[in-house]
């Protein structure tokens, strides 16, 4: 490892003026807890009947408690017994966290079975009861009580720790040690642990933050240290018996309490978002010229059931950026199967989504309009886009199971779309939805609708989001890659459904597949889209025997199912080369 | 019909599979307690008979109280008792454990039952608006999480007393009426407990909540509800809340053994008679037995807590209650 590596990590940490000042604020604490005499002069058990409860002051600066003794003594002296508390838990939760849970990890098998169950046990354990029954046991020690905590909170850290070990143990530079034959012993030492002690440090700097509370806690009880030696906890218990008539007394002892633990929260935050930065990059995509390429708008005659004009979607942060889609426009009629063909990322998905208003956060339609049954709706109007959803436009999606809440029935999501826009009864919009399934050809429907999403198979999910999508007899239907996700019969099945349903229901379909296959099954007519932009829109005929552009030849070339057994498989860049033309 | 009778078939499993498990942690949380008194410097003979005794009847005494038997005897000598209901007898007030412990465990069962009521219900409100709402309320949220994780709870506590029964004299500082006595007395006296073990833990619910409802907000099936028209209340709320109950639900189980932590420092804060004050009383006075009562009762009241997340998780998940 090189060790530059660390050095920018810390010079990084110490960028950040929060974790500086938690750091300052332990450094003095522990100040301190070492010299307290060497701070103030006042013994912290000198009591002084004439000056009890007295605010701060000149002779005594955080003032006094009950019996006159004064409180920055006591807090300073109080140091001690925390800090040493903590130190000793997370001494002891080090230890076990580490060797648990880097042996469970790296390992794993049986033994981390065993470390799974052990670690479920400890985290149902009541801890403050186990360190009650050790109080009493170790006549009210609190090294026994922090050792107590430090065992049954190492749970936590056992977790995390395993997980990073197993992620770790996963990379190939550890399989290739162990294949030349280092010992694991060895491969722990030299190649996991290094890498393993971001996330320990940051858990260790947690795990003080709540050792500081169970330790003040604990002399909060009165146990651990005996009275009145000051301890931190035991202050803020004095503070209690004063509250009605002295209640400053709670702000030096909590404050200082409240501090401490922030100091260490802080510290273990800093710590991690500093390695969170060195893990995450910047990504940064090269900004390519865009490719001019003139739409040519297609006429709107009365059939048409859907236009789509000049749709443009950008992304929201950086609207310079190449547009995901530019200018797309497509028509089509009542009955007719439009395809989107494109390879992923060309834009076709978000082109769909689009039209329901249903974009991902991040992107947004900057310009566009469609008519949709003769009725004019800017793409950037996402009201009017949402009053489409459902009645007018339907969808189905690429995972069928995904698109399944899997909380409810199959039932439950045709009756929920059947009754949220028509006053239905119950029972007739379950015999609704029964319809809508044997529509989709399933054949025992009564038994499919009490299913829930994981009992039924994938091919049987998208039938379901077909019956879901034709609940309320949209004009449209928008099917994102619908069969990608299936086995080849089932496939060639729901296509057969989808085609029947279009010409049925004279439905209009746009399907957005990046499958050849598909589209010469069941399309009219395809749109090709190449980085957003339309690259051709033709017949699918005329797509086949003529395709215009040198794009849809080399799209058409790279098409797996007529590669010859043998041959490497042309991809695009290489029929763009070879063409020696770029889209243009 | 016959599904119900299924479900029912499963829900059975369920609570027995729970209580299968709930047996190791009843084992080990008394087995540890006895086994670790036997490190104890001093045993309880010695403490009954005082500097004075001599070692003849130091002898006798450890012979009376079976002292002398192997641990595991002695241990399996206790567990015999308690399954017949005889917790024994304390040996410094000399009273039943039994009647000891069921005096005390109404104050701990309204705290716990109050808290757990409080943190679902703030929690999980909290935590669904400000994940759909985000802005200030998200902030609100980190902020009180903050001073929740910053603020021991015995501290909140006290906080509370000062402002609300000292200045504001809205509600009682100290003490506990029981519910049978008066019942509006007993309400007003535990919500300033309630509230100071809630503060901390409504927030990590809610934070819990909140990127739950992110996770789930973000999956394909609330995209294709949206797409079939379902209205945005039933998306976020039926839809989305359902599926994002499930990770807090089973997180629910060690917020609630934390928030058992909480409740014995908070007991002493109102000078609540409470299960918590009397272990700590027990630790005081080295009373073995009464501890032991104590730990029997703290594991008892941790595997109901757990059964209750358990029977809540297969009420909301379906793959649970079919499978």
């Amino acid at each position: 490892m090189s060790s530059s590596a660390p050095r920018s990590y810390l010079s990084r940490l110490a960028q950040k003026p929060l974790a500086l000042l938690a750091l300052g604020w332990l450094l003095f604490i522990t100040i301190c807890a070492l010299l307290p005499g060497k701070l103030v002069a006042i013994d912290p058990l000198d009591q002084d009947l004439l000056a009890v409860k007295q605010l701060p002051s000149a002779l005594h600066w955080l003032g006094t408690d009950m019996l006159g003794r004064d409180i920055l003594a006591r807090l300073m002296h109080g140091a001690w017994p925390t800090l040493i508390g903590v130190l000793q838990a997370l001494a002891v939760a080090a230890v076990l966290g580490i060797v648990i849970g880097v042996s469970a990890g790296y390992f794993r098998g049986r033994w981390d079975k065993w470390v799974a169950q052990y670690v479920n046990l400890l985290m149902s354990m009541p801890f403050i009861v186990t360190a009650l029954a050790v109080l009493m046991v170790f006549g009210r020690s609190m090294l026994s009580a922090m050792v107590t905590f430090g065992i049954l909170a190492s749970a936590g850290m056992i977790r995390v720790l395993r997980s990073v070990t197993l992620s770790v143990r996963e990379e190939l530079y550890i399989e290739a040690a162990r294949i030349s034959g280092l010992s694991d012993a060895a491969i722990i030492a030299r190649h996991v642990l290094p890498r393993i002690t971001g996330p320990v440090i940051v858990q260790l700097s947690l795990f003080a933050a709540a050792a500081v509370t169970t330790q003040t806690g604990i002399s909060f009880l009165g146990l651990g240290v005996v009275p009145p030696a000051p301890t931190w906890g035991g202050m803020i218990y004095d503070a209690a018996a004063s509250v009605n008539d002295f209640p400053w007394m709670l702000a030096p002892s909590g404050l200082t309490v409240a501090l401490t633990i922030l100091s260490f929260g802080l510290l273990g935050d800093a710590l991690r978002d500093t390695a969170v930065e060195t893990w995450a990059k910047a990504a940064n995509s090269k900004a390519r010229s865009a490719l001019a390429l003139e739409p040519n708008a297609p006429p709107v005659d009365l059939e048409t059931v859907l236009a789509v004009r000049q749709l443009t979607i950008q992304v929201s942060a950086d609207p310079s950026a190449r547009p995901l889609a530019k200018q797309v426009s497509f028509a089509l009629k009542a009955g007719e199967t439009l395809g989107i063909v494109g390879e992923s990322g060309s834009g076709k998905t978000l082109t769909s989504l689009a039209l329901l208003g249903l974009l991902p956060s991040g992107t947004a339609v900057t310009a566009g309009e469609a008519t949709v049954q003769g009725r004019r709706i800017s793409l950037t109007d996402d009201a009017a886009l949402r009053s489409l959803r459902g009645k007018t436009i339907g969808m189905i999606f690429q995972e069928p199971m995904a698109a399944l809440d899997p909380c409810f029935t199959v039932g439950h999501h045709l009756t929920e779309v059947i009754r949220s826009h028509a006053n239905v009864s119950r029972g007739s919009a379950r015999e609704q939805a029964i319809a809508l399934l044997e529509q989709v050809q399933i054949l025992d429907a009564h038994e499919i609708m009490g299913r829930y999403p994981h009992q039924i198979s994938g091919g049987m999910a998208q039938r379901v989001g077909i019956a879901r999508a034709l609940a309320l007899k949209p004009a449209i239907l928008l099917a994102d890659e619908p069969t990608t996700a299936l086995d080849v019969t089932v496939q060639a099945e729901i296509l057969e459904l989808l085609r029947a349903l279009s010409q049925s229901h004279q439905m209009a379909v746009v399907l957005v597949t990046h499958d050849w296959g598909v589209v010469a099954d069941i399309c009219d007519r395809a749109l090709v889209l190449y980085q957003g932009e339309m690259v051709e829109s033709a017949s699918v005929v005329d797509l086949f025997h003529r395709p215009q552009h040198a794009y849809t030849r080399a799209l058409l070339k790279a098409n797996p199912h007529n590669a010859r057994v043998g041959e490497t498989l042309p991809t695009i860049a290489d029929s763009l080369t070879a063409s020696a033309e770029r889209p243009a | 019909m016959c599904t119900e009778k299924y479900i029912l078939d499963t829900m059975l499993k369920l609570i027995a599979y729970r209580l299968l498990l709930s047996i190791p942690l009843l084992f080990a949380v008394t087995f540890l307690t006895f086994f670790l008194n036997s490190f104890a410097p001093t045993d309880l003979a010695r403490t009954l008979l005082g500097a004075d005794g001599t070692q003849e009847q130091y002898l006798a005494l450890r012979a009376e109280l079976g002292l002398d038997r192997p641990l595991v005897v002695q241990y399996g000598a206790w567990a015999w008792q308690v399954l017949q209901g005889d917790l024994g007898i304390s040996y410094f007030t000399k009273e039943s454990v039994l009647e000891l412990l069921n005096g005390r465990v109404g104050v701990t069962l309204s705290i716990m039952l109050g808290v757990l009521l409080v943190i679902v219900s703030f929690g999980v409100t909290l935590g669904v608006f400000s994940a759909i709402k985000g802005g200030w309320l998200g902030r609100l949220l980190d902020a009180v999480s903050l001073m929740g994780l910053v603020f021991p709870s015995f501290f909140v506590a006290l906080i509370y007393i000062v402002v609300f029964a000292v200045w504001l004299r809205w509600l009682p500082a100290t003490g506990y009426t029981p519910i049978t006595v008066d019942a509006k007395a007993w309400a007003l006296g535990m919500v300033l407990p309630i509230a100071a073990v809630s503060t901390y833990f409504v927030s990590v619910v809610a934070k819990q909540t909140r990127e739950a409802m992110n996770d789930v907000m973000g999956r394909d099936f609330i995209r294709a509800l949206r797409a079939c028209g379902v209205s945005e209340f039933a998306v976020i709320f039926k839809h989305g809340l359902r599926n994002a109950s499930l990770p807090v639900v089973t997180s629910l189980g060690l917020v609630m053994v934390n928030a058992m932590a909480s409740a014995v420092f908070v007991e002493r804060a109102f000078v609540l008679p409470g299960l918590g004050s009397l272990a700590v009383s027990a630790a005081d006075q080295a009373d073995v037995t009464l501890m032991l009562g104590c730990t029997l009762y703290f594991a008892l009241l941790s595997v109901a807590i757990n059964l209750l997340v358990d029977l809540s998780y297969g009420w909301l998940n379906p793959r649970v209650r079919v499978e």
